[in-house]
């Protein structure tokens, strides 16, 4: 996704700080009086919504019921082939735990790289913070297909990324953690996981920079003032109150990494591939939809566990 | 460091400078002090390196297919753009579905924002959480299930299809962008020109709607580029038809010509100078 779309996130991140004047829904009345206009105003939207995103995903659990092929048609018979969803499960059961586990580490990664420099732009930026915002979506003004395909330039296998890695031995040690092979990174984990990382960074930046720059940096004087470190003033003081920014782009990164199949097609091989490669090859190359319904609603269902659950946990609403 | 913060922080400057003077001097103390920026400014480099090869590999003159290796410097692929079979179609393609996307999600978009924003009525949670759902959910997961739904139609995939997945993928995002924008208006404006006699509808396009705008011109280019760059929707909707992402992706197996780095290094140049005029605008009528 690109530059543009982070760049508005960050404009609306910015006017939600100001106090909610409007109060959200407040009794301030728009164009009409009647009781009717909300309804009339949403029902474009929604029933677009309704028509092209509702009754499809229940379409796509109804398709993984079906028995029968492309070519012959498909048909369904009560209660429905619910076989598929354990044989796909146990046929594909690798690429899922690695989603999930490539989605997990690009996240740790995007947070790792994003505090600092949200930090740096909230607190220590001054009037360099709006020329600062504009430089974090720069990169990504680009299309997201031809970021991804520079970054085979980088870590090409004689390139001085990998000739580095390798004279400091940090390769090997890699290599030993089954993160990438002792002389070259593409095509390995560590090449996707890097792809993701790139790609999803500025939405972890950018609520992480919205929720700091919301703070007020008296509580960290306040704190050091009570004779706390540095260290201790970012544990007690700035981490939790900059966790609702951590939640919403954790959540960011999480969500599209889990789905993509870009990066594991362009930076990785048949061995890295994710649930989404093996999606695409089901409704494109094998052409077994049920199969491949089964396990697209097998991902939106465990994503959506896995998002209620972590919200409940952080214990924060705050979204998007 | 003082010195370079601003007012704002300024206290919190001097705070720390205070504590600091304790330290011992030299090259580990200004390492430690300048921790933050340095690392700030080595993520930077890191978001920036990409660009950096896509810019400087548009100029590479490649013999063989592939355009991963540098090989001589040229500017061929910047004087013969369209060259390259297809692409130009495909980049047109784009730019259309790209403004007809967002010109179907701002309007249906807009519309759902003024109902959540300024009215209380039954189901506005359920709302909300319709809204919601497109943006949890993942790009692949939508794009399997429209292409289902299109098949069970009989509907023929084309740029009718594109466009239809581009509305529904685009509407959440400026439903949210446009949302919070009202959110943040404030009523006595409004109230304000009721109150020296404005009628609703007056108060309505001279006072709200002028307001609202800049988050509608917000949720337009976040809508365009949205469309313009995706590619996993538009793969499973698209049919035979192919958008510059799809040509991206069709030329990746084989090899990529420079000439798509070119069109990657002018998006970057283009959208860059868009924001700068705008921030530009911004400030002078900040200052005015």
């Amino acid at each position: 996704v690109s530059g543009g779309a982070v760049a508005a996130t960050a404009v609306e991140q910015r006017d939600i700080r100001t106090p909610d004047a409007g109060g959200g829904a407040t009794e301030s009345k728009g164009v009409g009086t009647s009781k009717w206009t909300p309804y009339a105003l949403l029902t474009p939207g929604l029933l677009w919504l309704v028509l092209f995103f509702v009754l499809p995903t229940i379409l796509l659990l109804l398709f993984s019921l079906y028995t029968g092929s492309l070519d012959q048609g498909y048909s369904f018979e009560f209660p429905g082939h619910w076989q598929t969803f354990p044989d796909a499960l146990s046929q594909y059961w690798p690429q899922f735990v690695r989603s999930f586990v490539f989605a997990g580490l690009a996240t740790i990664f995007c947070l790792a790289l994003a505090y600092p420099l949200a930090y740096f732009i909230a607190f220590r930026a001054g009037k360099w913070k709006a020329t600062l915002l504009v430089l974090v979506i720069a990169p990504f003004f680009t299309s997201f297909l031809i970021r991804t395909l520079a970054w085979k330039t980088i870590l090409s296998d004689d390139g001085w990324v990998v000739q580095f890695m390798q004279k400091t031995h940090i390769l090997d040690l890699l290599a030993l953690l089954h993160l990438t092979e002792t002389d070259r990174v593409l095509n390995t984990p560590l090449a996707v996981v890097l792809g993701l990382t790139y790609n999803f960074l500025p939405f972890m930046v950018l609520p992480l920079y919205a929720s700091l720059d919301r703070m007020d940096p008296r509580l960290v004087e306040a704190a050091q003032d009570l004779y706390s470190s540095p260290w201790t003033a970012l544990r007690k003081v700035t981490w939790p109150l900059s966790l609702p920014g951590v939640v919403a782009g954790t959540l960011l990164t999480f969500i599209p990494a889990a789905g993509d199949y870009i990066n594991a097609e362009l930076l990785g091989t048949t061995k890295v591939s994710m649930i989404g490669n093996v999606i695409q090859d089901q409704f494109f190359v094998v052409t077994d939809y049920p199969t491949a319904s089964a396990l697209s609603f097998m991902l939106m269902l465990a994503i959506l566990v896995l998002v209620f659950v972590y919200v409940r946990r952080a214990g924060t609403e705050e979204l998007v | 460091m003082a010195a370079t913060t601003a007012p704002v922080v300024g206290t919190a400057a001097t705070a720390s400078a205070r504590r600091t003077t304790k330290r011992p001097s030299g090259p580990i103390r200004w390492v430690r002090e300048h921790s933050i920026p340095i690392i700030g400014s080595l993520v930077l480099l890191y978001m920036f390196l990409p660009i950096f090869v896509v810019v400087l590999f548009s100029f590479n003159d490649p013999t063989g297919k592939t355009n991963y290796v540098w090989e001589g410097f040229t500017t061929h692929a910047w004087t013969s753009l369209c060259d390259v079979g297809g692409m130009c179609e495909a980049l047109q393609l784009s730019l259309i579905i790209g403004v007809i996307a967002t010109i179907g999600s701002v309007i249906l978009g807009t519309l759902v924002a003024f109902a959540i924003g300024r009215y209380r009525f039954k189901g506005r949670s359920a709302t909300n959480l319709l809204i919601f759902m497109p943006m949890a959910t993942p790009e692949v997961v939508m794009g399997s299930s429209l292409l289902t739904w299109f098949v069970s139609l009989t509907l023929a995939r084309g740029t009718a299809t594109i466009l239809i997945a581009h509305v529904m993928f685009c509407l959440s995002f400026v439903v949210v962008t446009v949302k919070a924008r009202i959110a943040s208006l404030d009523p006595r404006l409004e109230q304000a020109a009721m109150d020296l006699y404005a009628n609703e509808r007056t108060t309505f396009w001279r006072i709200t709607f002028p307001l609202v705008l800049p988050g509608i011109v917000g949720a337009s280019l976040l809508a365009f580029s949205l469309s313009f760059d995706d590619f996993i929707v538009t793969n499973f909707n698209s049919g035979s038809t192919i958008t510059f992402p799809m040509f991206v992706w069709g030329a990746a197996q084989r090899g990529t010509p420079p000439q798509v780095n070119v069109v990657g290094s002018l998006m970057f140049f283009v959208s860059l100078g868009i924001v700068l005029v705008a921030q530009v605008v911004q400030r002078r009528r900040a200052k005015a």
